[in-house]
């Protein structure tokens, strides 16, 4: 199937130019053509970064900074791709995120420990997913409106439960995994995480029946009904995993700093639905990609980290973001109305 | 040549859509004044010509003039420029509007050049209202709160709001009361008194008789007749045009011996929705094909979509193989072995951003899986050996469901239930939108599926089809069973007859 056309050693200039096209064909044919352009977009970017800063942002540390940054929204963004491929919307992600974070952090919680810390997290995304689920799912709520609800809802929450107080960590154990030479296998502790958590979402969504499902429901919800699929209780479980999701990021995002925050996670929400938009994630459902995704939040957090090197404020990173998301929907709109 | 040429003339109009030629260079001639009634059966290309005619659709061949003048119609709006107005069976009114602002939509009444002048708008909209007889709708109420009968008066108001000269009416009186139909055909006269044309549709041809002048009939995308008197041409000779085919279908022979005796597979037991259908009596015994024929309207996709759950019934139940399901649920019908063809194949059916491998496989996962994980070598393969039984191309299953014919992806999701091994499949308009020579063998496919011991459903609106596929047809007219005969003992002239005979007027 593959066409292998690489010439024998030595007789590389001899080879006519439709050859060598062909090859790069089979090359294109495999990884689709959407993964490769956001791969050249890094490419370009890290040519950027280099070129500019090349000691400070070339150095193993800063490229350590970078991934350890992309961690957690980035578990955030493969919850949420999954939502937006069934069709949905998460908007309540960050003030999850949020709510998680200072719940799992309070002066109670910490009594129990790492894993009271953990368990609380987990415990506190998934039940915020519960409510989006069953109001969406069961209370046939539009996700838009619901997830908006749970957003001021949960913030509120969190600004109840610190009154405003940024919350201090006294477990060593967490501490620990949030030091700089903290490593698990070789690798940064939050890194590790959200390694196993894109695989196991690219998994989940490319070879289980629960991916297929969801593709399905954001595809054609009427057609997937009437093939026998439970369409309410997989918009219920969608929900949930975006919740868990949250959980999960909001416990690295206290080994990352040390504490919880009600301002934790904000704008996540935007910053999760570009990156999965960016990635070819469909905002209408039925396509979705964890390897998109993964690569759009690669993206942003790369262009945050060479702006922040290069002393460019915040003001001038989010008109480029802007910039980006646009450009990269433009040109998704023509590479699909070409093929 | 006649000193005034015709307000309309198409000739030679063709347009294609894939896999189906609707109209194949129909010709049709109004006058100033006249009632002329388009006739055909479905699919006849009715809808597609006044498409065309409200500049809705562009023609693919063909020539149309207006008032002697040869004109092009690229959009609606190029349409009601010339004085065409188009009023829809499906009702094109926006529903959170005022009567008022829908009458006026796209030509406000205004000031200043932007600001809409309410009261004006209302003041002529009541002008309008009380022309067509019905003083008492109020201009500033929203078109969702009036019954169906008021909105197509609306919708008649905005025609009338344009300097209309010739208004296409498509079965204006199917969803109207008797006197409503009384009022209608007063609003007709009034309008040809002032010499506006009206293209009217409809099925009921004593309708036809009463008001109409002329008759142009549509078949297989073709104008057999045109400009036929309305009044004096005998029913049979209507009747005989409409169904006289030129192409043939081929229908599989039916099994000698009659699937009788067995326990029947699928039983419906006095199953009705209020507003839909009465309720219903009927059982297909395995191996057999029963048809529901039926016009639009007539109840026959609600059958169908009730039966299999999609929708709850008011009264009634629904047994398979001696099992009552659960009522108004969807993967109980599944889970028992009914499958469903739905009507609206791309809305209803198929996932079309994916291959024909996972449109087969959606209802049949967990046999592919174990704790989720799917197998899909196992899935492939068990996707490629349902398509080849059906003959399904390309004979390939990995390509995209939305490269295939409209026939090979029915197929597609024929070989869903195949594969889910459904017992009774429900079928609703299932040559629809496939072309003619692919007709034949989904219709063998049918057959053999049925020989093979499957109970089959049939609903279709062309009544060729439900006489030459099924064992035993049930005839509808508004939701109630008419007649039941073996479709042995029946022909074409006589379902034609039994579903269109009598009106809400009668």
């Amino acid at each position: 199937m593959t066409q292998h056309v690489s010439p024998p050693r030595g007789s590389a200039d001899k080879v006519p130019p439709a050859s060598e096209s062909f090859a790069w064909r089979g090359v294109f044919a495999r990884a689709d053509v959407r993964t490769l352009s956001l791969l050249g977009v890094l490419a370009v970017l890290i040519l950027i970064g280099g070129i500019t800063k090349p000691d400070e942002f070339l150095d193993t540390r800063n490229l350590q900074l970078v991934l350890t940054q992309a961690s957690v929204i980035g578990v955030v963004t493969v919850g949420m791709t999954f939502v937006i491929t069934s069709g949905g919307i998460d908007l309540s992600v960050g003030a999850i995120v949020a709510l998680a974070s200072v719940w799992a952090t309070t002066v109670a919680t910490q009594e129990y420990g790492f894993a009271g810390i953990l368990f609380t997290a987990v415990i506190v995304g998934v039940g915020c997913g519960l409510v989006n689920g069953l109001l969406i799912a069961y209370g046939g709520m539009v996700p838009f409106i619901a997830t908006l609800a749970m957003l001021a809802s949960a913030r509120g929450l969190a600004l109840q439960i610190t009154d405003g107080r940024t919350q201090i960590v006294s477990i060593n154990s967490v501490l620990d995994l949030g030091e700089r030479d903290a490593y698990v296998l070789g690798i940064p502790p939050l890194v590790l995480v959200f390694a196993v958590v894109t695989i196991i979402g690219w998994l989940v969504l490319n070879r289980t029946t629960f991916g297929r499902r969801t593709v399905a429901v954001g595809g054609n919800a009427e057609a997937a009904r009437l093939a026998g699929i439970d369409v309410r209780r997989q918009r219920l479980y969608l929900y949930l995993l975006s919740g868990l999701c949250c959980g999960i990021a909001a416990f690295l995002l206290i080994i990352l700093s040390g504490s919880g925050q009600n301002t934790n996670g904000n704008l996540y929400e935007l910053d999760a639905i570009a990156a999965a938009i960016i990635g070819g994630t469909l905002l209408s459902g039925g396509r979705g990609t964890i390897t998109g995704s993964v690569l759009g939040v690669l993206i942003f957090t790369t262009i945050t980290n060479i702006f922040a090197l290069n002393n460019l404020q915040s003001d001038v990173q989010q008109i480029a973001k802007g910039a980006i998301i646009v450009a990269a929907v433009l040109v998704q709109r023509r590479t699909a109305s070409t093929t | 040549m006649a000193p005034e040429p015709p307000l309309l003339s198409m000739s030679g109009i063709t347009k294609s859509f894939p896999g189906v030629r609707a109209l194949d260079g129909v010709d049709l001639e109004v006058q100033a004044g006249e009632v002329h009634c388009l006739l055909g059966q479905n699919g006849a290309g009715k809808s597609t010509l006044i498409k065309v005619l409200a500049g809705a659709h562009q023609p693919d061949t063909g020539r149309l003039r207006w008032r002697g003048e040869e004109v092009t119609l690229r959009s609606p709006i190029a349409a009601m420029r010339l004085g065409i107005a188009t009023i829809y069976q499906e009702l094109d009114l926006v529903e959170h509007l005022s009567v008022a602002e829908n009458v006026h939509l796209g030509h406000e009444p205004t000031a200043a050049g932007f600001v809409v002048r309410g009261k004006a708008a209302r003041r002529s909209t009541a002008a309008l209202l009380r022309r067509l007889g019905h003083p008492e709708i109020d201009p500033a109420r929203l078109v969702g709160e009036l019954s169906a009968a008021q909105q197509q008066i609306v919708s008649m108001a905005r025609a009338l709001s344009h300097d209309v000269r010739l208004i296409v009416m498509d079965e204006p009186s199917a969803a109207l009361d008797p006197d409503e139909v009384d009022n209608l055909f007063r609003i007709v006269g009034d309008l040809i008194a002032e010499g506006v044309a009206v293209v009217y549709i409809s099925h009921r041809l004593e309708e036809i008789r009463r008001i109409g002048d002329r008759v142009t009939v549509l078949k297989d995308g073709r104008a057999v007749a045109v400009g036929l008197p309305a009044k004096s041409t005998p029913t049979r000779e209507v009747v005989a045009l409409m169904t006289g085919r030129n192409v043939e279908y081929v229908f599989p022979d039916r099994p000698t011996a009659p699937a009788k005796g067995e326990r029947p597979l699928l039983e419906v037991q006095g199953l009705s929705r209020q507003g839909e259908f009465d309720p219903l009596d009927l059982v297909v015994h395995p191996g057999e094909i029963v048809g529901l024929a039926g016009l639009v309207g007539s109840g026959r996709s609600e059958i169908l979509e009730t039966v299999y759950g999609a929708r709850k019934p008011t009264t009634g139940q629904v047994v398979v193989d001696g099992k009552a399901l659960k009522p108004g649920n969807v993967r109980a019908a599944v889970r028992a072995g009914i499958g469903l063809a739905p009507e609206e194949r791309k809305a209803q059916a198929l996932l079309m951003l994916e291959s024909v491998t996972r449109n087969v496989s959606v209802s049949s996962m967990s046999r592919f899986s174990r704790a989720g994980w799917i197998d899909r070598g196992a899935e492939l393969g068990a996707a490629r050996a349902a398509t080849r039984e059906l003959s399904l191309r390309p004979d390939n299953p990995s390509v995209p469901i939305r490269t295939l014919s409209g026939g090979n992806q029915q197929k597609a999701v024929l070989a869903r239930w195949l594969l889910r091994g459904c017992r009774v499949l429900l079928l609703d308009e299932p040559t629809r939108g496939v072309d003619v020579g692919a007709r034949a063998e989904l219709y063998a496919v049918v057959r053999r599926l049925a020989d093979e011991g499957l109970a089959v459903l049939l609903v279709s609106s062309e009544v060729p089809e439900v006489l030459g596929l099924a064992d035993r047809v049930l005839v509808l007219r508004e939701g109630r069973v008419v007649h039941t005969a073996p479709a042995r003992e029946l022909d074409e002239h006589r379902v034609l007859d039994l579903v269109m005979e009598g009106s809400p007027a009668s």
